[in-house]
């Protein structure tokens, strides 16, 4: 076997398969081909991938399907597309190089957009799905997303999305992954906020047997992002969160929280990555990861990961690995509640502030509900 | 029949012996206070009785009505009736005040035997029940204790004990930090839920709660033993002449002397 095929494995069969597009689309197509088959996909040789081994999905032949999402109107997007995910990243450029359905959206300037745009990639089938989004918020803009990611069956999703956001844009996105529990989850979200917008991210982690999250944002003057973050993983499931939040002028401020919940033989990642250029001065940045670890048998790597260049700034960062608090289970137990009802009334509490933060009423009582369903049966 | 009856009770934490031989017998609708230096094992015996798993009983007996306590778990000794108003009321963020108050009356409810109370009864019980302890409803949509001022606490744990009506209440220090105000409204809520039937153990470092909670008896607890009892003249003897007067030396002290 030559070396590229021996990296490619069944992509190139899968490359050549699909139908020519219009020009542009397919530079990008043939371009990223080319700098995936160079690559391959990463090992845990690479740093970023140290704790996330992807070989089960290097080393099987997936069929490309469709994406979940019907084809759209570019509207005069397509310039944009792929001009800012992280093409080193190999999960990109195997996702560019089979982009076909592309989830455009674009919110024009000064507009404000008040039901939430929703965007849901099901993945119907085994295979291999390559959802792409591309997100353009104009100047003054406001909006809402909620990307779901769900589908049955063993798969693999590879998703790439793509937001920009002008001047003073507030964009509030919520990413809810609810795959199967089969299903293989790799998704990238670069984000890149103009002057003084205002970008919320809610990522919240809750199916497929392996996840693993990049999201990055590059900030401008006067910009405020807040990434929240919830994992929940149980028996064999892995997810890995890896953000990077990149302060590239200054009086940027960025609040991060990441909260997961282990439990079984679970295992979970993060890595936290805040870059403050030295233009970023008066940079504000506080990242705070926390985990509950329910067994004995889950593990969580965590890691905060800050390159600092510039010399007046504010940056904090904590992480946290517990247990539930023997007392306050005595407390409830003291009360009457059974000892499991107990431990479950605090799990769910453990995540309550994450899903206080959801500002979509609907969502947020349909993540209580997956909450309650997962934690609390036994309360009353 | 006593209700409850703690015979030479011995306890542990880690490998020191914190409860040295108590013996203590508790009829229906008794109030028994328990005085003690700090440090002396007051809370350590409130603790062992509602089950916390911390303490090791490594001798003795606890009989509640008759049966044996040591070997039911926490949520049991609940169910059946026995009620621990801590001396540092836990905080519980994430939990609503309402909601772990609901679980709890209906899980013990449900223990008995009776129906559980629904969304409109129990708003009504709660309603009640926070008007005899004078509380802001607005603290019912408050995670459980969190950013509670020390006195809402103590008055969160009485609440809770009169929405629970316990047949045994252990009021370990409810009086500490409160001004005077609070502690007559937490005496109120006590004397309230005085009955023949209930009976009462009220830990404290005061003889002013027992102005309002009249006991039947008074207890010194020193060094993990019950060394004197008495009427409720008991405490006012060891309000005048301290602990010292009967011989009793706080540990720090007591160090300090060696
Ligand atoms: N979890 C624990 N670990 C170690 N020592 C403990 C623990 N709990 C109690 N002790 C020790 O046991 C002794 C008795 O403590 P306890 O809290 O029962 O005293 P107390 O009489 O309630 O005192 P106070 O009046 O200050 O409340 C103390 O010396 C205390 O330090
Ligand atoms: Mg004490």
């Amino acid at each position: 076997m030559s070396a590229v095929a021996e990296k490619v494995g069944s992509w190139l069969e899968e490359f050549t398969r699909q139908p020519k597009a219009e020009d542009r689309l397919q530079e990008l197509r043939e371009a990223a081909f080319e700098r995936f088959s160079k690559t391959g996909f990463p090992t845990t040789h690479d740093e970023e991938w140290r704790f996330t081994n992807v070989a089960p999905i290097a080393r099987k032949p997936w069929r490309v399907q469709e994406p979940g999402v019907r084809s759209q109107e570019s509207g005069g997007l397509l310039a944009q597309l792929a001009k800012y995910a992280p093409q080193t990243n190999p999960f990109v450029a195997l996702n560019t190089a089979f982009l076909s359905n592309v989830a455009y959206l674009h919110v024009r300037r000064g507009e404000v957009s008040e039901e939430p745009i929703e965007i849901t990639h099901r993945a119907s089938g085994d295979g291999a799905f390559h959802a792409r989004t591309l997100i353009v918020v104009g100047p003054g803009a406001q909006c809402t997303i909620v990307e779901t990611y769900e589908g049955e069956g063993q798969y693999f999703q590879n998703a790439v999305t793509e937001i920009v956001a002008g001047e003073g844009a507030v964009v509030d996105h919520y990413k809810v992954q609810r795959e199967s529990a089969e299903a293989f989850h790799v998704a990238t979200m670069q984000v890149q906020l103009g002057r003084s917008a205002n970008f919320t991210s809610h990522n919240i982690s809750l199916g497929a047997a392996l996840a693993r999250n990049d999201i990055g944002a590059v900030l401008a003057e006067g910009t405020e992002a807040t990434l929240n973050g919830l994992y929940i993983v149980n028996g064999t499931q892995h997810v890995d969160n890896h953000t990077s939040i990149d302060h590239a002028k200054p009086h940027g401020t960025s609040h991060e929280l990441y909260k997961g919940i282990l439990d079984g033989k679970a295992t979970a990642v993060f890595n936290g990555r805040i870059i403050v250029r030295q233009d970023a001065q008066k940079t504000d940045s506080k990242q705070t990861n926390k985990n509950l670890v329910l067994s004995d048998e889950a593990v969580i790597d965590t890691k905060p990961e800050l390159q600092i260049f510039a010399d007046d700034v504010r940056c904090t960062h904590g992480a946290t690995i517990g247990q539930l608090d023997a007392e306050s289970l005595f407390y409830l137990q003291s009360r009457g509640i059974g000892k499991s009802a107990a431990r479950s009334l605090l799990t769910y509490a453990f995540a309550q502030d994450i899903a206080d933060r959801i500002k979509i009423p609907s969502l947020k009582d349909s993540l209580e509900r997956i909450l309650i369903e997962k934690f609390h049966e036994h309360a009353c | 029949m006593a209700l409850l009856e703690i015979r030479d009770l011995h306890a542990t934490v880690g490998n020191r012996e914190i409860l040295k031989g108590i013996d203590l017998t508790v009829k229906a609708g008794e109030v028994h206070a328990i005085m003690g230096p700090n440090g002396s094992g007051k809370s350590t015996l409130a603790q062992v009785l509602a089950g916390r798993d911390l303490y090791n009983v490594t001798g003795g007996q606890v009989l509640y009505d008759g049966k044996d306590l040591l070997e039911l778990d926490p949520e049991e000794r609940a169910q059946q009736g026995i009620f621990l108003a801590f001396q540092y009321p836990v905080e519980i963020p994430g939990v609503s005040n309402l909601y772990f108050l609901k679980a709890a009356l209906n899980t013990i409810r449900k223990s008995r035997g009776e129906a559980e109370l629904d969304a409109m009864d129990f708003l009504n019980l709660v309603r009640e029940k926070m008007s005899l302890m004078d509380m802001d409803q607005a603290l019912l949509n408050r995670p459980v204790n969190a950013g509670f001022s020390g006195g809402e606490k103590k008055r969160n744990e009485i609440f809770q004990m009169a929405v629970l009506e316990p047949r045994l209440a252990i009021l370990d220090e409810t009086d500490s930090g409160l001004d005077i105000d609070a502690l007559k409204l937490v005496a109120h809520g006590v004397n309230t839920l005085r009955s023949p039937e209930r009976s009462m153990i009220v830990v404290t470092h005061y003889q002013r709660l027992l102005n309002y909670i009249v006991p039947d008896f008074v207890h010194v607890l020193a060094d993990g033993r019950l060394v004197k009892s008495g009427g409720k003249e008991l405490a006012l003897e060891l309000e005048e002449s301290g602990y010292a007067g009967l011989g009793i030396y706080d540990e720090e002290e007591a160090v300090g002397k060696a």
